[in-house]
């Protein structure tokens, strides 16, 4: 709670009681509770421009609330005649002219210095290069050199720099996670570069920040963090997924899904002879903690998906599957909740 | 073709009604019509009241979608409205709030009072002035009509393709953005035009440049920046309706086109624009502090000096708008610097408010109680400007909710209020009745207690992770007061704007008559008549110092000096063609919106036989004899 506040916490007043009231937000998406290095050095950009501004509010409050209180016209004031017309000050008018150019400078310097620290590109051997695509309306995901893919939620290893390289595939979007640090747009027939760090393990929520379309609201995607180790596993299970799982009516499923959705999306080691791309990948989809990046990953909300994926997602590209029967369709779930 | 054939008939039908070839009894019947006077007016203060009303409507029309948009974030998880329509109301909402709504109230207030304060007998170009007000009104129409015709552009106020293009907007919403700026767009920039000529050439004598009220500095240097603002925005509009209805590729990533190049041309446009809409609010204020503290303005050299300042720097930080777009580190430094170096003419502007007041005997009229709260507010907005300009902190800032409330704070806090401190001044000037003061302090206590509750949380929501243009949220990310706060504020402020619409609508009915000069004002418009005749001074007055009726109420006889003897006054005729020009043009774009080049072709064939019409059409003007005029003035 402390770290929230700003160092000029005592001066900021209602912001702070406001502050207070609600907290700094959840600590999973709240720029005010950075989970890196670039949150941190940007949250303290925000902290030392908010230092600066908090003393020009007061200083401009105090001489308000003076003016205005002193100076309001009271009963039997007209018998005093007219104010005097002053016509102004040089003095005063160089004052608040140097002092402000002072203080930005003050803010520059750190801002300028920043600015080209954050653009720093990270030296290929200790970092993780992703490749970042954004879709209408999902996250695709590729790590390059392990050969693995994924999407609308992008797994990375604590303590590391992660060289996100983006472009989008078709209208722009922007990558935001709050608690790891500021976003980067991606814009069709452009490539950019984000770095971030995560320096615990944890799920960390992250947004589209640019218009999209319908459902820019609910393109979602998640970011988790893994210890090395946690992360070194996760990278060789999805070299190796289970996709060819034998419980219950799996082989059924897998077929249903041979029929109904390779065409756009791809499990990859079922043996399937075409793995599509323009949807999400499908591998490992029952490890996934949400689905579309909206609802919780359990049956239930699978089968909804399945039935209407308009009603959750407005303006998406995946058709309705509800001329499936109610047992076709709890083949599907059952085979996609396997996959892991 | 049906359609194309009856709107001929009906063109025809119109034209001659208009020039009297049918039958010259309905010629007389319509010209003694107040419609008719109202339409074909190039009086600039019946303008001016055109530009108050057309934007007044607009003004509930974007109030109406901020209601609706704040209703469905009320609650998180909502489904009251969803998707495309809620990206139809945002857009909407935004597009008509900067370019229907907050310029054109503006126009309003220029128009009305800028050729009284520089002595003036009516602004350079009458004519102009009538077609820049119904080119205005015919584009805004044509935008609004997207409602009803094939639904509304969705793609944001700012239009980015690619999401604006063919391919992932296919609907006719965004031509109706494109086809309506551009119409409303070309109005602007002539009404830009006809006040800086103005300003230029009809100041009376010995109004020199450093005599000018802040308000008509302020006119002037937006009007500037209109002429060098607004030409990117049409060249932007043009390839953007090239792309779309003629297959063009100037943004279309597949054939070669460049995303970023929009968002260049557009915040070439759309940065100065702020400017261009809080300037003019900076000269309300500044005419309102001094006046109503009965002093004359602090500094009032560095004031003009600041205000051409900000204008000119204004041009020089459109990157700050694209800091995430990823331009490298060194544009995006120089830009952050730019954008800082704004904060030092603007803060001197603060403080000379500030120490206008001091020393003065301040009333707090509604009017004066909206300069005071501008005060706050600009300060806020101004601070969280300066902050935005920090390039890494605006990566967390940069199209969240923080920004929202940021641009709010000055476009609300400084341009609406402006512009409603402006009218509770003026009013009386206008209409010769004051607004009622009881119910002006309900309006401003609601509208400004509602103002902060609605924007003030939006600063943290943002910080907490909640992006712009979002129709919903998710429940357990501590967003939910805040948002509720901000819907109920929303309200409030809606509530502030009823007292308004009423406190008009009562002092119609029964005010109190005003007077010439209600405010013990200071400059050349409260030395004549509440309403102005028409030709506003019967002589044109000469000006003797800064605040020149103040001077004369003070050191002099309480009378204007006069720089011509009594004389016949020359005045502009009434026309119909700017009216009927609009029309070809929105006729026009209605056609090119639906890819129907016959009706499209049809409307640019009625704005050139206008245009050819006007060009050997010979207008001598009337004369009002010195004889008509005894009486009127004081």
């Amino acid at each position: 709670m402390k770290r929230c506040l700003p160092a000029s916490g005592a001066a900021m007043g209602i912001l702070t009681a406001f502050s207070l009231l609600t907290g700094c937000g959840n600590h999973n998406m709240s720029a005010l509770d950075p989970q890196g290095p670039v949150g941190k050095s940007e949250l303290n950009l925000i902290y030392l421009s908010t230092g600066i501004m908090t003393f020009v509010v007061v200083v401009v409050t105090v001489i308000y609330i003076y003016v205005v209180w002193r100076y309001r016209e009271r009963p039997g004031d007209e018998e005093k005649g007219i104010p005097e017309q002053v016509a102004g000050s040089k003095k005063l008018e160089v004052l608040w002219t140097v002092i402000p150019i002072m203080l930005l400078i003050v803010l520059a310097v750190p801002t300028i210095a920043t600015t080209f620290s954050l653009k720093e590109k990270p030296d290929p051997a200790d970092s993780l290069r992703i490749n970042v695509t954004g879709y209408q309306y999902w996250w695709g995901f590729e790590y390059p050199e392990q050969k693995v893919t994924t999407a609308n939620e992008v797994h990375i290893p604590t303590g590391k720099k992660v060289d996100l390289i983006m472009t989008a595939h078709d209208v722009i979007h922007a990558f935001w996670v709050p608690s790891l640090g500021g976003k980067q747009d991606l814009s069709p027939g452009k490539t950019d570069r984000l770095v971030l760090q995560a320096d615990k393990p944890g799920i960390y929520e992250g947004k589209c920040a640019e218009l999209c379309g319908a459902s820019h609201s609910l393109m979602n995607f998640r970011v988790i963090a893994h210890e090395p180790k946690d992360f070194d596993q996760w990278i060789s299970s999805q070299q190796n997924p289970k996709s060819r799982p034998t419980v219950g009516r799996a082989e059924e499923g897998r077929r249903w899904v041979e029929q109904n959705c390779i065409g756009c999306h791809a499990v990859r080691g079922a043996g399937y002879r075409v793995l599509g791309r323009t949807g999400p990948e499908l591998t490992a989809f029952g490890e996934r903690t949400r689905i579309a990046g909206v609802l919780d990953n359990n049956r239930d909300n699978l089968k909804a998906w399945l039935k209407n994926p308009q009603d959750i997602k407005p303006g998406n590209r995946m058709p309705a599957f509800d001329h499936l029967s109610e047992k076709d369709l709890d083949a599907i779930v059952n085979y996609l909740q396997e996959l892991k | 073709m049906a359609t194309l054939v009856v709107l001929i008939v009906f063109i025809l039908f119109l034209a001659a009604i208009l020039t009297g070839g049918y039958n010259r009894r309905y010629l007389d019947l319509l010209q003694e019509n107040w419609l008719w006077n109202w339409i074909t007016t190039v009086d600039h203060k019946r303008i001016g009241i055109l530009y108050l009303i057309a934007g007044g409507f607009f003004f509930l029309m974007g109030g109406l979608e901020a209601l609706l948009i704040r209703i469905q974030l009320m609650f998180p998880n909502s489904k009251f409205i969803v998707g495309d329509v809620y990206n139809q109301l945002m857009t909407m909402h935004g597009t008509t709030m900067i370019f229907l709504v907050a310029l054109p109230l503006l126009f309003g207030l220029m128009n009305f009072i800028v050729p009284l304060q520089i002595g003036a007998r009516d602004v350079a170009f009458p004519f102009l002035n009538s077609l820049g007000f119904w080119l205005y009104f015919s584009g805004g129409l044509l935008l609004n009509l997207s409602w009803l015709f094939g639904g509304a552009p969705d793609s944001g106020w700012f239009n980015y393709p690619t999401l604006a293009l063919n391919d992932f907007s296919p609907g006719p919403g965004v031509n109706y953005y494109v086809l309506g700026l551009q119409i409303a767009g070309i109005g602007t920039l002539i009404s830009g035009i006809n006040f800086l000529v103005t300003i230029i050439n009809m100041r009376a004598p010995g109004m020199t440049y450093l005599r000018m009220p802040l308000f008509t500095w302020t006119t002037f240097v937006t009007s500037a920046l209109i002429l060098f603002a607004f030409p990117p925005l049409t060249a932007g509009l043009f390839m953007m309706m090239f792309d779309r209805l003629f297959e063009t590729s100037f943004f279309v990533t597949a054939g070669g086109g460049n995303v970023v190049v929009w968002q260049h041309i557009f915040w070439i446009f759309g940065h100065p624009e702020v400017y261009i809409l809080v300037l003019p609010a900076f000269g309300v204020f500044s005419d309102v502090i001094s006046t109503f503290s009965r002093k004359r303005l602090f500094g009032y050299n560095s004031m003009v000096f600041a205000v051409v300042l900000i204008g000119f720097l204004g041009f020089m930080v459109w990157v700050h708008h694209m800091f995430t777009v990823g331009l490298g580190p060194i544009a995006n430094s120089i830009f952050a610097v730019s954008t800082m170096a704004i904060a030092v003419p603007t803060g001197i502007k603060v403080f000379n408010w500030l120490f206008t007041m001091w020393g003065g005997r301040i009333r707090f009229t509604t009017a004066m109680l909206y300069a005071a709260g501008f005060i706050v507010n600009f300060v806020m907005g101004g601070v969280t400007g300066v902050m935005l300009a920090v390039v890494p902190a605006d990566h967390q800032f940069h199209d969240t909710y923080f920004v929202v409330a940021h641009f709010h704070y000055v476009i609300i806090g400084g341009t609406i209020m402006g512009i409603l401190a402006g009218v509770y001044y003026w009013w009386p000037k206008m209409f010769g009745i004051k607004l009622d003061e009881r119910w002006g302090r309900w309006n401003f206590w609601l509208f400004y207690f509602g103002f902060h509750l609605t924007f003030f949380p939006q600063h943290f929501l943002g910080l907490w992770g909640m992006p712009r243009r979002v129709f919903t949220y998710e429940a357990g990310y501590n967003l939910e007061l805040g948002n509720l706060l901000s819907s109920l504020g929303a309200i409030l402020m809606t509530a502030g704007l009823l007292f308004l619409l009423y406190n008009v609508v009562q002092t119609f009915r029964h005010g109190e008559a005003a007077g010439p000069d209600p405010w013990d004002g200071r400059t050349l418009e409260w030395a004549i008549s509440s309403p102005p005749p028409a030709y506003n001074f019967a002589q044109t007055p000469r000006v003797r110092g800064l605040d020149p009726w103040w001077l004369e109420k003070h050191e002099g006889d309480g009378k204007l000096k006069p720089a011509e003897p009594l004389g016949p006054i020359h005045m502009p005729s009434p026309s119909h063609l700017p009216f009927v020009m609009s029309l070809g043009f929105f006729i026009s774009g209605f056609g090119f919106v639906f890819h129907s080049w016959q009706v499209g072709v049809l409307g640019l064939i009625v704005v050139v036989v206008t245009m050819y019409v006007r060009s050997f059409q010979e207008d001598p003007g009337y004369h009002i004899q010195p004889d008509e005029l005894k009486g009127v003035e004081h």
